[in-house]
């Protein structure tokens, strides 16, 4: 066990320990009412209204390559009118969650990281503890919260967008009938694969903000201790949301389908 | 009233402090002088709770603070107030957010009466009308005095000082001193000041205290330490690089 705990292994088994402590500890932050509204609020919009063109340009270009694709290849099976269905399928319970989740974590992940890693090497958060105020209230619960609401907006837009893109492919590129796309989309998208985008974007937003939050409380001393952090925020929160896609497909498909 | 009865820390394989004992009474203003790097910023995070020690107890009015939880001691932290190296504004929020940080979650207080008491601790710390200036815009003095109001405004009962004075000039270390005098008679507060700052130190403190080699190596009135003839003092006091050129 020793051996193990030396490794690269005990290192990311103890990473994990520790976020899941300061999960626990946000959370309880968060049963507390810890949170002041400001706070919150400047997250939201942080998060949210300051993600808004990385979203928008993230979900309209995948639903229109996905829909040129579409096209193409159903073209071939004389199906060219299911275009939009397997577009706002696919949309809905797999490409928008996991795109705007990674796209949130290049743009929201690393700037959670680098603004609290930034704090703890100047000992702002020291300040803050003497200051008689927990870390956790006033840097990791608003972020955590703020990921959770915005996420599942932020993942309705660039499906809708997305939908949207790859309807005006479908129909002005390529000339599929608009009436048996809409009728073929709405046919074949059931409510679950919303109610599945929705809650993949609200763990993706929770991800996000923990990740980021833990690598910027927990980053090295000086300017490459906090760059360091950065990209670990980035690169660890992508390959959570990748991971935790494939269990959460399996288990909300299970739940939903079943 | 702060004590430390044998206090160990490492950090990894590098011992920091090695049996550190001190007591600080209520409303005495102590001085804690030794080497850079020798430990003294360490030893001054310990009677906060910023830092845990490896071994030995840290009490404060009568209270083991030492294994305390982080929540048990945000109550223990409000008896404190602290000016840090560097000042450590927020720098996202203003002088007056900063200020009154400690008011931001303390609903029995209006808003009206924050921006007073702001603008009294600004008042004190001589940086009137600076409320919507942003720590960026301040000097290096400033921000220390930015820092020393927002350690004050909620009338603590014992303020810590790391380092107050280093990195600015004479006339502003002078200005920073005379604050922490005044801190100290006005508030009735019980000062620790971290420092190598000799001038600072003989000023602002009652008692003396030396670190060295992670002990508390010497103590006494700032008369006594300055006209001590323990050669590793001396060596401290005149600011000698070599023990062979102290005397």
């Amino acid at each position: 066990m020793n051996f193990l705990a030396d490794t690269w292994v005990g290192a990311w088994v103890e990473g994990l320990g520790r976020i899941a402590l300061l999960a626990q500890e946000a959370i309880g932050s968060f049963f507390r009412f810890r949170v002041t509204w400001r706070d919150l609020l400047y997250q939201i919009y942080f998060m949210g209204v300051k993600s808004q063109s990385v979203v928008l340009i993230t979900g309209a270009f995948t639903g229109m390559v996905l829909a040129a694709q579409t096209a193409v290849q159903f073209h071939k099976v004389k199906m060219d009118t299911a275009t939009l269905a397997v577009v706002s399928v696919s949309m809905c319970s797999e490409l928008g969650p996991v795109l705007t989740g990674l796209m949130v974590a290049g743009r929201v992940g690393a700037a959670i990281a680098a603004e609290i890693g930034t704090m703890r090497v100047t000992e702002q958060i020291d300040a803050l503890r003497t200051l008689a105020t927990h870390p956790v209230d006033y840097l990791v619960v608003p972020r955590l919260m703020a990921g959770v609401m915005v996420m599942p907006l932020l993942t309705a837009e660039a499906i809708f967008v997305g939908i949207g893109a790859g309807y005006l492919v479908a129909s002005h590129w390529y000339g599929i009938d608009s009436t048996y796309l809409w009728v073929n989309m709405l046919k074949h998208t059931a409510d679950s694969d919303v109610a599945i985008g929705l809650i993949k974007g609200c763990v993706y937003g929770g991800m996000v903000a923990l990740v980021g939050c833990y690598k910027g409380m927990s980053c090295g001393e000086g300017a490459e201790g906090v760059g360091k952090a950065t990209t670990e925020a980035v690169v660890f929160s992508s390959i959570a949301i990748l991971i935790a896609n494939f269990f959460l497909t399996l288990s909300l498909d299970a739940l939903f389908n079943t | 009233m702060i004590e430390v009865r044998d206090l160990h820390k490492s950090f990894g394989a590098q011992k920091i402090l090695d049996g550190v004992n001190l007591r600080i009474e209520t409303g005495e203003s102590v001085v804690i002088i030794g080497r850079s790097g020798g430990g003294k910023s360490v030893l001054l995070k310990h009677l906060i709770g910023l830092l845990q020690p490896d071994a030995g107890e840290v009490l404060v009015d009568g209270e083991r603070i030492d294994g305390m939880s982080e929540r048990e001691l945000l109550r223990v932290r409000s008896k404190f107030g602290m000016l840090f190296q560097s000042a450590a504004l927020f720098d996202s929020l203003t002088v007056a957010e900063n200020v009154g940080f400690a008011f931001r979650r303390n609903r029995q207080i209006s808003g009206d009466e924050i921006a007073r008491r702001v603008a009294m601790a600004l008042e004190l710390v001589e940086l009137p009308g600076t409320e919507n200036k942003k720590p960026s815009e301040l000097s290096g003095g400033m921000r220390k005095r930015v820092g020393l109001a927002r350690a004050i405004v909620y009338q603590p009962q014992i303020v810590l000082y790391d380092e107050p004075t280093t990195g600015l000039d004479p006339i502003v270390s002078d200005s920073i001193d005379k604050l922490i005098l005044r801190v100290r008679d006005r508030f009735k507060v019980t000062s620790v000041v971290v420092t190598h700052d000799m001038r600072s130190a003989r000023r602002v403190g009652q008692r003396i205290l030396m670190l060295h080699e992670k002990k508390i190596y010497a103590a006494g009135t700032p008369d006594e330490i300055f006209n001590s003839t323990d050669p590793i003092v001396r060596r401290f006091i005149d600011g000698v690089s070599d023990i062979q050129y102290a005397f």
